[in-house]
């Protein structure tokens, strides 16, 4: 039989090598599939991954769709680093964007080029303050984070719904649920390059995402609580013989993810809805997991995973308009592409070995 | 008019009992599966297509709980093979199961079905206030049927002992010389079978349509649905039947005029999901029934 | 290797010309959907209309739609692609697209768009809408001559004008031929979600309904009434094959003539933002009287009951029927419309009570 067999040392070629075989396999059976439903499999993968990036402006779209996976992605890496699993970024998310929009709809006169920045820290403090909630709960009554991250994000969805449809409806709305729209001050303007001028949708909150990954791989790599998010993650015990606190620990991370997910929020809707409406995010949060997984948990290569899978997103129109192919495979290549992922991940990590008895030691690994 | 209400309410819980019981029996063996919401679609869709390409709703139901348990395999297959998380196993199942069904779905959309008939049973049917609990189909008794023999097995049977001690302890489980692997897969495969049964309910009982992600987070209520019963069988059934009738009051509430927010009679089921775990895990764990090493990985490393 | 990846490049080269370079001639429309084409309701009365434009057109023009498209962000970024792939005029078929097509025209002046629905205009952005209220009128004539209970049930997707003037339509045709009938309103918070609806037409008929109308899109509501014996009417398409024994009458939308109409302005260079006065709900706004809304025939009722829905019809047809005309009370018993006046389209669009026979409150 076959079992798992840790790997002393981990070569950095296998690092890298995983998630592009992860990709490719995906492609594959992406191919298969289209071929099964009767479309050129090689027609396909070009209009879902190649046409969505034949004009300059759709390079700008691919940031723009990329943005929030990568700020929220970055925001996953500390929580999953540690070892805590937040899968309730969605409901951050949609907390930083009330949160923001709170601030937006109490000052509509608002002119400050500030502005924009409160409202940046509204969604922030909105976000992890939700993240907050099952880490204090993790802490008090050592409730699972996962379930309650869940359940919080379905609370969060209902919240906004019943806030744009009752308190906060504009009353010229016409009885649509939504809200009044932004100052201006509290919108995210258009990011014109030079030489190049608008590009798509491309906007300023793109540039702070590549900032926060930046950030938070400095912070991770290179500061010594960087290191410690880490060793509580994958040895806790070690971690409090450290003397670093694992409470601590959990609280920081869920409150930094709940925060990078408010902000991703709260740019979603500044830069291109400008007010508050029913839904606000379109699974930003769930996808971002992938993101998170793809790039192996380093916060630089989010950015990249951030991209592939916007890719997938909008390669999903595009295929649709020139082919007809229903917009769903979306769905079934980011799934098809994290179960790689997870595969890919196993065995980095350990190895098929061959064994002719088993015995009965064994070991269990990190939860 | 009650008897009306309540029936209504009995048909919205059955789904629910269905695929939340097949979670617990996972759960149980220490395997959390995100997934049910994928999985019941995928149910949804081959039971819908299958009643409409044989016109027999009841070659639905069993096309409805395979499809499932198919899906399941292929999670059991990274999770207990590979070892994978299980977090992000069981979402990329629930990513996976709703694109395919879509996909699979496509061409059937607008399309009708003769949906599974309903089984009235003779006098009892007719006793007041109760009477609705025997208007019911073949698939809501059978849940009813199966709630009871799972718990059975999972209190009284050697082999619920053995799945239930994997779930607590798989290491002591595994030292003690169960197949603590084999004794998942089936949980798994049981559980993927009985989301798909649960997925099948919606085309082939409550609306007979298909729609794109038409289960709208049944299969996450379901997952709410296990912890709010703290992994007791028949507490599934009675909270399945609280959370059908909060679905059915916000819509019974604004049809009497009550004017408190649909919005937050919906939010009841979460809330009070995250009410039962503080109030459960607070008071140490094995009381009641949560499986200690629920979500662990287990690697065979020797 | 190196052969099979140039030969492999030289076919998505050609993919891309064979892509790019296809009808380069033909006049591009494009459609943006929010939902399946094949939900029988919103979507599918548009793909309709879609297949009349382009079987009317034949080969002068090439057609396309993008389905499911969210209403938000996603929105611009798929008219965007539609203009990119070339399309010169751009139908957006949902209220939510109002601001990402605002957006859109704005950066693309030589491309003609039409939202469907809205009230924001711009100089190459025109509005459509039909007066769906109109039929809402004939079936509130049905239900109550139909009605045994006196309680109609309606579903409701969200309260906003189209949705209130609808059941207030409704409400004044029940109650000019049924004085003791009144509706009850159920709010689904969603266009289409075939399980909740039928959720909700339970409900309903538990309540005590005995005839029920929509304004939700799938079928589920009348699958559920011909299950249960009662009767209903169908939106958007003609439902009858959903529930042959349940279906009153449909009130079809038939967009196929609106398309034609602006479409043809375009071939002939003539496209204006409209032709008709500047109306909240579009500068062309048309029920009964133009065809736009087009009732399904009336089935499962007397033919005494039939006569009166399609005197009433032909009476909203001809003008001589005004549906919201003096005097009318709202459902408090406050005097809304003096009598002998006539409610005008700002009137209809300010629509924030129910009028008499209508129980409850609009949920704000």
């Amino acid at each position: 039989m076959f079992i798992l067999k840790p790997r002393k040392s981990v070569p950095l070629s296998l690092t890298l090598l995983v998630p592009i075989v992860a990709i490719a396999l995906t492609l594959m059976m992406g191919g298969v599939i289209f071929g099964f439903l009767g479309y050129n499999p090689i027609e396909a993968l070009y209009e879902f991954f190649v046409a969505p990036l034949s004009r300059p402006d759709q390079i700008g779209n691919l940031l723009v769709k990329a943005c929030p996976l990568i700020i929220i992605g970055t925001g996953l890496v500390f929580c999953y680093r540690a070892n805590v699993w937040n899968i309730g970024a969605e409901g951050q998310l949609v907390l930083g964007a009330m949160g923001a929009g709170w601030l937006a709809l109490s000052f509509p006169d608002a002119q400050s080029p500030l502005f924009i920045l409160a409202m940046a820290a509204a969604a922030m403090v909105a976000g992890g303050l939700w993240g907050a909630i099952p880490a204090l709960l993790k802490i008090r009554f050592r409730t699972n984070e996962i379930l309650v991250s869940l359940m919080l994000t379905y609370v969060a969805a209902l919240l906004l719904d019943w806030i744009v449809r009752g308190p906060w409806r504009d009353p010229m709305s016409f009885g649509f649920p939504l809200t009044k729209t932004y100052p201006d001050a509290g919108l995210i303007p258009a990011l014109i390059l030079p030489g190049i001028g608008r590009l798509g949708q491309l906007h300023w909150g793109v540039v702070f995402a590549f900032l926060i990954a930046a950030c938070g791989w400095f912070y991770l790599s290179k500061m010594l609580s960087g290191y410690q998010i880490k060793l509580m993650g994958d040895a806790p015990r070690a971690g409090r013989f450290a003397g670093f606190s694992q409470p601590r620990n959990t609280i920081a991370v869920l409150v930094i993810s709940g925060a990078l997910a408010g902000l991703a929020g709260m740019i979603e809707v500044s830069a291109n809805i400008g007010q508050l409406q029913p839904n606000v995010s379109f699974g930003y949060g769930f996808t971002a997991i992938i993101v998170a997984f793809l790039a192996r948990l380093n916060p630089l290569a989010v950015i990249v995973a951030g991209l592939v899978v916007a890719l997938a997103e909008l390669g999903g129109d595009t295929a649709q308009i020139s082919m007809g192919i229903p917009k769903v495979v979306t769905g079934i290549f980011k799934g098809i592409l994290l179960f790689m992922l997870l595969a890919g991940e196993t065995l980095t990590r350990y190895e098929l070995v061959r064994v002719k008895a088993h015995h009965t030691q064994d070991q269990q690994g990190r939860s | 008019m009650f008897d009306e209400l309540l029936l209504t309410v009995l048909l919205t819980s059955v789904p629910l009992i269905l695929a939340a019981t097949g979670e617990l029996v996972v759960e149980r063996s220490g395997v959390l599966n995100l997934g049910v919401e994928g999985m019941m679609l995928m149910g949804a869709v081959a039971a819908f297509g299958a009643a409409s390409l044989s016109g027999s709703p009841y070659i639905g139901i069993v096309s409805g709980g395979l499809a499932g348990m198919a899906v399941a395999a292929v999670f059991a297959l990274f999770v207990l093979g590979l070892a994978t998380n299980q977090v992000a196993t069981g979402l990329a199942l629930t990513i996976f199961g709703t694109g395919l069904s879509g996909l699979i779905g496509a061409p059937l959309v607008g399309q009708a079905i003769d949906g599974l008939p309903s089984m009235t049973l003779p006098l009892l049917s007719d006793i007041p206030l109760i009477g609705a609990f025997f208007k019911l189909d073949i698939m809501a008794y059978l849940s009813i049927l199966i709630v009871a023999l799972t718990s059975l097995f999972l209190m009284r049977s050697r082999a619920g002992l053995i799945l239930r001690s994997v779930g607590i302890n798989h290491d002591s489980a595994h030292a003690l010389g169960y197949n603590v692997l084999q004794v998942r897969f089936f949980a798994i495969l049981f559980g993927g079978f009985m989301a798909g049964l649960g997925g099948a309910y919606l085309p082939l009982v409550l609306t007979p349509h298909w729609a794109e992600g038409m289960t709208a987070g049944r299969g996450w209520i379901a997952l709410a649905l296990v912890v709010f019963a703290s992994w007791q069988p028949w507490r599934v059934t009675i909270g399945a039947v609280l959370f059908g009738g909060v679905t059915i009051m916000q819509l019974a509430g604004q049809a009497r005029g009550w004017t408190i927010p649909a919005q937050f009679l919906s939010m009841m089921p979460y809330l009070a999901t995250i009410v039962v775990l503080v109030t459960i895990s607070g008071r140490g764990r094995n009381v009641f029934g949560a499986p200690a090493h629920l979500g662990k990985r287990f690697f065979m490393t020797r | 290797m190196r052969k099979m990846l140039t030969s492999l490049g030289a076919m998505l080269a050609g993919i891309a010309m064979s892509i790019s370079a296809a009808h380069a001639d033909k006049l591009k429309v494009g459609f943006v959907y929010l939902t399946n084409p094949g939900d029988h309701g919103w979507t599918y009365a548009h793909e309709v209309g879609r297949q009349q434009l382009q079987d009317h057109f034949g080969s002068k023009i090439e057609t396309t739609y993008v389905e499911n498209v969210p209403e938000g962000p996603d929105a611009a970024r798929v008219i965007r692609e539609l203009v990119g792939q070339g399309n010169k005029v751009i139908f957006t078929t949902s209220f939510g697209y109002m601001e990402p097509t605002l957006k859109v025209a704005k950066e693309n002046p030589d491309v003609m768009f039409d939202h469907i629905t809205g009230y924001k205009r711009a100089g190459n952005m025109a509005t459509g809408n039909i007066r769906f209220y109109e039929g809402r009128y004939v079936q509130g004539v049905v239900a109550g001559l139909t009605t045994k209970s006196n309680t109609i049930g309606y579903l409701g997707a969200f309260p906003i004008p189209e949705v209130i003037q609808g059941i207030n339509a409704f409400a004044r045709g029940l109650r000019s031929v049924n004085k003791d009938a009144s509706i009850k309103v159920v709010w689904v918070n969603s266009w289409y979600d075939p399980v909740k609806e039928s959720d909700a037409a339970k409900v309903l008929i538990a309540e005590g309904a005995d005839v029920l109308a929509q304004h939700t899109d799938s079928p589920a509501m009348l699958q559920t009434a011909e299950k249960a014996g009662v009767k209903g009417f169908g939106q958007s398409s003609d439902m009858h094959d959903f529930a042959p024994k349940a279906q009153l009458f449909s009130s079809v939308n038939n967009w196929g003539p609106y398309y034609i109409a602006q479409v043809q302005k375009v071939l002939d260079g003539k496209w204006s933002t409209g032709d008709g006065p500047d109306h909240w709900a579009g500068n062309t706004w048309k029920g009964i009287g133009d065809d736009f809304l087009v009732l399904s025939e009336f089935k499962n009722m007397p033919a005494s009951v039939a006569k009166k829905a399609e005197a009433a019809r032909a009476g909203i047809a001809s003008g001589t029927l005004n549906i919201f005309e003096g005097p009318m009370k709202d459902n408090q018993g406050n005097m809304v419309l003096e009598a002998g006046k006539v409610l005008d389209d700002g009137g209809l669009w300010g629509m924030n009570y129910y009028v008499e026979g209508v129980e409850g409150r609009i949920p704000n």
